[in-house]
């Protein structure tokens, strides 16, 4: 029997060397006269693991990582096509505890499919959300989503079956569907994921938001940075049109649905929406004032459902299971569950899908087993640059988006990034300024020109010119930015800054509080 | 002084363009005030003497929103909206002058004035110069930071010139290029901080598309595009009395 090899694909399993793994296998099991079949998957999202290679036997699949090509005759050697023991041996994946005590709803397929195998993809589930969906009344398919309280997973944490409704409700035809690809937040991977690993789960998510809010064309505005995900997400647009999914007869119904991967060049404020719109249309990426909102007037002027992919990877599912039991999984008003993405000084980085309430404590130290250098954690950035710095108090928040938002942290896009003792927080909020000043779209004054007074300001605090007159104007400033700001970039690039500077307020060279009770 | 000269012009200038909707009856700092639909927060506002303070808006124009001075308080809606960008509803009750907005207009104001010459400051007489009147500032807290008061004047044109050191980047001169004459010869250049102004590619005005119609420069709020006729024997930068 022929033994089935899979190295993942993806990007991050690419810059550690999978395609030289893979080319190792092939060879090794040739000069060993064995037939195997190498596919190439996409990948579980245990990083530290990459290449992660899995070997499927009698009694499922069996993990080894980090495989690389110099370790390959060694496994050759220690039997490993039948599972056997070595010292890169993980047992049964589906058994390790970074997975096990997951729940995968929208990553489901992670590291099982090859991406661009449709047959793959409906031996897994694939495509039965579409189908239920075209049986139904499109308003019917808008309220399966309204009911699995599914909130927009890109940051804003809007619902994302409330903003389908009003734009099946816009009378206006064209409307469009627009994925927001721009993934840009600091230590999150999700996005891309979704696309190199399972690009047909965001596609049919795609085509169902077109059916429920009466679109039929959608564009993918895709980060330069991706060009994996791009290549990907072409050759997928090309087989579901040649196999009858896209085009104009879904899946044999009278709808029609297409879509195309658009490439922005460069820009964070391009993620978002109204900027990204802008740069759709050919403009200059610059923010829109609202409303108008998108889903009334958005691309071109017509409505436009705005989603990230996270949020339509996973209407696949809630179409498919019911939006009961989406909604079953989360805590209060955030359903569902959340691919969390842990980086930064973590031991264990990856991908984990968990249902809402989750303590960041368990995520770092369960999941992430804690920091890479081993030294005691200090500090954390939930929900990318704009998301608050917590300490060790409020690692016993549950991830949840109105606990957070408390505390001026968001669950944003689901990034986690941890720093151990011996980062110097005056730097990253000094930085998270500079990364305003770099990225502002330059439209509104607050962030335009606050930005870079704030970082000259923080400056001035850590070399201990007039401390604390420049501190008071820090504060004024950073009051100015986050009521005066035309969006969410100006307005929340003064969160890490504030909560920087109430849990370390020694590392600007300011008096130490009294630790506050803060949860 | 600026207030003579600005008196003769024609009529006051509303901030947003006139609209023909059916009346909406709203209420400005007390008044009642009527106002088509599709009016802006910011036309009632003027219509009802109550000006907001206000520098990338002018009735020429389509609202935009980018100055962030022009902030009033709405009943019941959360923070502080742009009058601007705000249209108009039956009912809505408005507030334009509060502690509150004041402490928020003069930190953006402040904001410009630690970009722009501050031997410019007293005396002149642009809208700019209104708008520090009318929101009490003087000066800014910042000291000395990063700026682009030594980036060069452009005086290809023979016309006007561009000051880039007194420019706002309101884009009031990139949108007259575009809504008024159609030309589409300006453009920001660069984001963040390094947003500026510029004509085409990056190009000297005289080389650029623009046709010398002089939209930009009658929309400008500061006299950064300025008419050369103005000053006798050449454009000088003014300087500080020390130098």
């Amino acid at each position: 029997m022929t033994i089935k090899v899979c190295v993942p694909r993806d990007a991050a399993a690419l810059s550690v060397g999978a395609d030289a793994t893979a080319a190792a296998i092939a060879t090794a099991a040739q000069l060993a006269g064995q037939t195997i079949q190498l596919v190439r998957t996409s990948s579980r999202g245990m990083f530290w693991l990459e290449p992660f290679v899995e070997v499927e036997t009698a009694s499922g699949r069996v993990g080894y990582g980090p495989v690389t090509a110099e370790d390959v005759p060694g496994l050759f050697a220690a039997g490993f096509l039948q599972g056997g023991a070595h010292p890169l041996a993980h047992g049964k994946v589906e058994a390790m505890p970074f997975l096990a005590r997951q729940e995968r709803l929208t990553f489901a397929r992670a590291g099982l499919t090859d991406p661009l195998s449709l047959a793959d993809y409906e031996a897994h589930g694939g495509l039965r959300g579409l189908r239920r969906a075209l049986g139904m009344a499109p308003t019917a398919v808008v309220e399966e989503v309204v009911a699995s309280g599914l909130r927009g997973r890109g940051g804003a944490g809007f619902p994302t079956g409330i903003k389908w409704r009003t734009v099946a409700g816009a009378p206006a035809q064209p409307k469009y569907v627009v994925v927001n690809a721009d993934e840009g937040d600091s230590g999150t991977y999700s996005d891309r994921m979704v696309m190199e690993g399972d690009p047909y789960v965001l596609l049919e998510g795609m085509a169902i938001a077109g059916y429920a809010t009466g679109a039929s064309f959608g564009y993918i505005y895709l980060r330069s940075e991706y060009p994996h995900a791009l290549a990907v997400l072409n050759e997928a647009l090309a087989t579901l049109r040649a196999r009858g999914v896209y085009g104009r007869s879904v899946l044999g119904s009278d709808f029609a649905f297409d879509a195309e991967v658009r490439v922005g060049a460069g820009a964070y404020i391009c993620g978002e929406e109204t900027a990204l719109l802008e740069s759709l249309e050919g403009k200059r990426g610059m923010v829109r004032f609202k409303p108008p909102l998108p889903a009334i007037k958005g691309l071109f002027g017509q409505p436009t459902v705005v989603n990230n992919v996270v949020s339509l990877a996973s209407v696949p599912i809630i179409l498919d299971r019911g939006g009961a039991h989406y909604a079953d999984f989360g805590m209060g008003r955030s359903r569902g569950t959340l691919p969390i993405q842990l980086a930064g000084n973590v031991k264990r980085a990856g991908l984990v899908e968990k249902a809402f309430g989750v303590t960041l404590r368990q995520l770092i130290e369960d999941y992430g087993g804690g920091t890479r250098s081993g030294r005691p954690v200090r500090a954390v950035q939930v929900g990318g640059p704009l998301g608050a710095y917590f300490d060790q108090r409020l690692l016993d928040l549950p991830l949840d988006y109105e606990a957070l938002a408390q505390h001026k942290g968001m669950v944003g896009h689901g990034g986690i990034v941890v720093f151990d003792d011996t980062v110097d927080m005056a730097e990253q909020a000094r930085y998270a300024m500079e990364f305003c000043a770099v990225e502002s779209c330059g439209k509104c004054t607050p962030c335009r020109i606050g930005s870079t007074r704030g970082r000259e300001l923080i400056e001035k605090i850590v070399r201990g010119e007039d401390v604390a007159r420049n501190h008071r104007q820090l504060l004024a400033l950073c009051d100015v930015m986050e009521n005066a700001s035309l969006c969410a970039l100006g307005g929340m690039a003064p969160w890490p800054v504030l909560s920087a500077l109430q849990y370390f307020p020694g590392d600007f060279g300011l008096p130490e509080k009294e630790p506050a009770h803060v949860v | 002084m600026w207030s003579e000269l600005r008196d003769l012009r024609e009529g006051q200038d509303l901030g947003t363009p006139p609209r023909g909707g059916e009346p909406v009856a709203l209420v400005v700092d007390g008044k009642p005030v009527t106002v088509p639909a599709g009016s802006s927060v910011m036309l009632a506002a003027a219509t009802g003497r109550c000006p907001v303070p206000k520098l990338c808006a002018t009735d020429t124009l389509e609202a935009f929103g980018s100055c962030r001075v022009c902030l009033v308080e709405i009943q019941g809606r959360k923070g502080y909206p742009a009058a601007c960008t705000t249209l108009v509803e039956p009912g809505m009750v408005v507030t334009t002058q509060s502690p509150r907005l004041h402490e928020l207009r003069k930190g953006v104001v402040e904001l410009y004035l630690s970009d722009f010459p501050k031997e410019d400051v007293p005396g002149g007489w642009s809208e700019l110069h209104e708008t520090l009147q009318q929101v009490g500032v003087t000066g800014h807290p910042y000291g000395q930071g990063e700026n682009h008061l030594q980036a060069p004047v452009d005086d290809s044109n023979p016309y006007f010139l561009f000051d880039p050191a007194k420019c706002i980047v309101c884009s009031r001169c990139v949108r007259a290029c575009e809504e008024i004459q159609g030309t589409f010869a300006l453009t920001i250049q660069g984001r963040g901080f390094a947003s500026q102004v510029a004509a085409s590619q990056g190009e000297r005005f005289l080389d650029s598309e623009c046709v010398s119609c002089g939209a930009c420069v009658q929309a400008c709020p500061t006299h950064s595009l300025v008419e050369k006729s103005l000053f006798e024997g050449g454009y000088q930068r003014a300087q500080s009395p020390k130098a």
